[in-house]
C-alpha cells in the first residue's frame, strides 16, 4: 500500500497503523497510548490528510491507500 | 519622577521572576535556537544565557538529524517554545501550532505569520486571524508583532499572552529602529511585552530593557556571533543590567552641561 510521507513516496503493509508508520520511522518502540516505551519523550506530531491525528489515536488509526502523511519535530529555529 | 518605588527583592538577579500563564520563568532573556552550526555549541550557549524558555521551529522529521534538539532543551530543563516561522497564512500557523501542541505537549506558541522572505516581516491581517483562532483553540499566544502600537494592543485585546514587537527585522542586527514605538507598546499593555527580533549586541537588549520591556528574545545575535556562548554570557548580564536601570530610573536628558561639582568654595589662584 503506498502513501505519502513528508511529501514522498511511501510503502506500508496494508492496514499499518499510524503508531506503526511512527515507531518504524523513529525507530522507538511505541506503547499503545502513543508514548514511547522507554520513558523518554518523543516529540514529534502526526498530520494525515491535514488534520492532526492525537498520539492517544495513534493506535487506533489505520493508514488507508493514498494518505497524506505529515511527521514533524521540533528542529532549530526561531 | 518624584515619587520611588519599592524595588522587587532580587531585581535584576535570578529572584525577579517573569510570570506568564502562572509560570514563573528564572531569566528575563529568551532565546531562539537559529542559526547554530552545532546541538553542542547552542547547548553551551544557551547554558552560558541562562535561559529559562526556548523558541523551536516544526519541521519535517528527518532521521538522518543527528541528535535532537528537544532532548537538548528537555535534559537541561529549559521550557520549549515552539514557533510558526515560515508561515505565510492564518491557516499554515494554526496547523503548525496544533503540531507542535501535540509534539511538544505545551499550549504555548509563538505565533509568526511572516508576509514575504526578503523582509520577514509579520503580515498584521493573517497574524490577527491566526491569534483568534489560536486563543478560541486554547493556546498561550507569544505574538511576534510589527513595531505597531495600535497592532500590539489589538492582539493583547484578542487574548494574546504576550506581544513582542520586532527591534528590527529578523536576522539583521540592526538593533531597536523605534525606541519610541516600543516605548508607547510598553506604557499601554498589560501582558507582557518582548522585543523579539533586530537585537545585533548586548547593549541593544539592555535598551529594550531599559524602555521597559519584560524580556528580550534574540537568536542569532549569540548563535552566528564568532564566540556564542560568550555572547550569551553577555546578554545575561545585558538584560540584568537593563532591567535594574529602568527601575532606578535614568536622569532626564538636558540640553546644556550639569556640573557634578560645586561650584562654590573653590580654591583661587592669584
Amino acid at each position: 500500500m503506498n502513501i505519502t510521507l513528508n511529501g514522498k513516496p511511501y510503502a506500508v503493509r496494508a492496514n499499518a497503523s499510524v503508531t506503526s508508520l511512527v515507531s518504524q520511522i523513529t525507530g522507538r518502540e511505541l506503547a499503545s497510548n502513543g508514548q514511547p516505551a522507554d520513558g523518554q519523550r518523543l516529540g514529534v506530531a502526526v498530520a494525515r490528510n491535514s488534520e492532526v491525528v492525537h498520539r492517544s489515536h495513534w493506535h487506533g488509526t489505520a493508514l488507508a491507500e493514498g494518505d497524506d502523511i505529515e511527521l514533524v519535530t521540533a528542529i532549530q529555529g526561531g | 519622577m518624584t515619587e520611588t518605588t519599592a524595588l522587587p527583592a532580587g531585581l535584576g538577579t535570578d529572584t525577579d521572576r517573569l510570570v506568564i500563564d502562572g509560570v514563573a520563568l528564572s531569566s528575563r532573556l529568551i532565546m531562539g535556537t537559529g542559526g547554530a552550526p552545532s546541538l553542542d555549541g547552542l547547548g553551551a550557549a544557551l547554558l552560558a544565557s541562562g535561559t529559562d524558555l526556548t523558541t523551536v521551529a516544526m519541521r519535517r522529521y528527518s532521521p538522518a538529524e543527528k541528535g535532537s534538539l528537544f532532548q537538548l532543551l528537555v535534559d537541561n530543563n529549559i521550557r520549549v517554545l515552539p514557533n510558526t516561522a515560515g508561515c505565510f497564512t492564518a491557516r499554515d500557523a494554526v496547523m503548525t501550532a496544533e503540531l507542535a501542541r501535540e509534539a511538544l505537549e505545551t499550549h504555548w506558541v509563538k505565533l509568526e505569520v511572516i508576509a514575504d522572505e526578503h523582509t520577514l516581516l509579520p503580515d498584521a491581517v493573517e497574524l490577527v486571524v491566526a491569534a483568534e483562532h489560536l486563543v478560541n483553540r486554547g493556546f498561550k499566544v507569544f505574538a511576534y508583532t510589527n513595531d505597531d502600537p495600535v497592532l500590539a494592543l489589538r492582539l493583547e485585546n484578542l487574548g494574546a499572552t504576550a506581544v513582542m514587537p520586532l527591534g528590527s527585522p529578523i536576522g539583521t542586527g540592526l538593533g531597536i529602529l523605534n525606541p519610541h514605538n516600543i516605548e508607547l507598546i510598553v506604557s499601554r499593555a498589560s501582558v507582557p511585552v518582548v522585543l523579539d527580533a533586530g537585537i545585533g549586541t548586548a547593549s541593544d537588549a539592555a535598551l529594550a530593557m531599559e524602555l521597559g520591556c519584560d524580556a528580550v528574545l534574540l537568536a542569532t545575535a549569540v548563535t552566528r556571533a564568532q564566540n556564542p556562548a560568550l555572547m550569551g554570557a553577555a546578554f545575561k548580564h545585558a538584560v540584568a543590567a537593563g532591567r535594574l536601570a529602568k527601575a532606578a530610573g535614568r536622569i532626564p536628558r538636558r540640553e546644556h552641561a550639569l556640573a557634578s561639582s560645586a561650584m562654590e568654595g573653590r580654591a583661587e589662584f592669584l
